[in-house]
């Protein structure tokens, strides 16, 4: 299974998903590791009345064994299918390491 | 390694605003440290930091205690704000501001 399938289904079972985006972007950070960082989008009533650090403690924690391993860096943008709604799906952009734009 | 866990416990206690982060905010080592300092220095406050790449014991000790295993961290009195995406979106919504201020307001003079 490839750390992205990996990844998915640790989330999927964990939460109730709405929606779930997950995009590898080790191509964007300096090294030789292509499975060291990515980005999640996931959309979930379970993080209803929970704050932003408990959120992404919650899938830190799903993740505990990825992110001993090989994951560096997830970045994560996590909300509630009303927040959801209300941003229209629209995702911040990620950084690269070491400040250099990402392209 | 319980005098790494006090030390830790020292800094947050102690610091009102505090960034654990890779490098320093002018020379950041890591594209989130960069991000996370510079939405901090744009609130205008001065804060505390520490370079963890300096100090390997509480890289390996903070994650297990804060239940975080990333750095940048932010923690402000006493309590753990978050890493990079949640500080910056937190800058965009003007929330970071807000927290910062109230905590420099509050903080007794530093050093």
């Amino acid at each position: 299974m490839t750390m992205h399938a990996q990844i998915e289904e640790k989330v999927r079972q964990g939460l109730q998903v709405q929606h779930l985006q997950i995009e590898n972007e080790s191509h964007l950070h300096r090294g030789p590791a292509t499975d060291s960082h990515f980005k999640l989008v996931v959309v979930s009533d379970d993080f209803e009345g929970k704050r932003a650090v408990a959120r992404h403690q919650q899938i830190y924690g799903l993740l505990a064994e990825e992110m001993q391993g090989p994951v560096h860096a997830l970045v994560m943008h996590l909300y509630t299918g009303e927040e959801w709604q209300q941003r229209q799906g629209e995702v911040p952009a990620s950084a690269a390491c070491r400040g250099t734009p990402a392209r | 390694m319980s005098t790494v866990v006090e030390t830790i416990k020292e800094q947050i206690e102690s610091n009102s605003i505090l960034l654990y982060m890779k490098g320093t905010p002018k020379f950041p080592q890591c594209g989130f440290s960069s991000q996370a300092a510079q939405a901090l220095m744009a609130c205008g406050e001065r804060f505390a930091f520490v370079n963890i790449l300096e100090n390997p014991e509480i890289r390996a000790e903070l994650p297990k205690y804060a239940n975080w295993p990333t750095f940048p961290q932010l923690w402000v009195k006493g309590e753990l704000i978050g890493g990079c995406d949640i500080i910056v979106e937190m800058a965009q919504t003007g929330e970071l501001q807000t927290l910062v201020k109230g905590a420099a307001d509050d903080a007794p003079e530093a050093e």
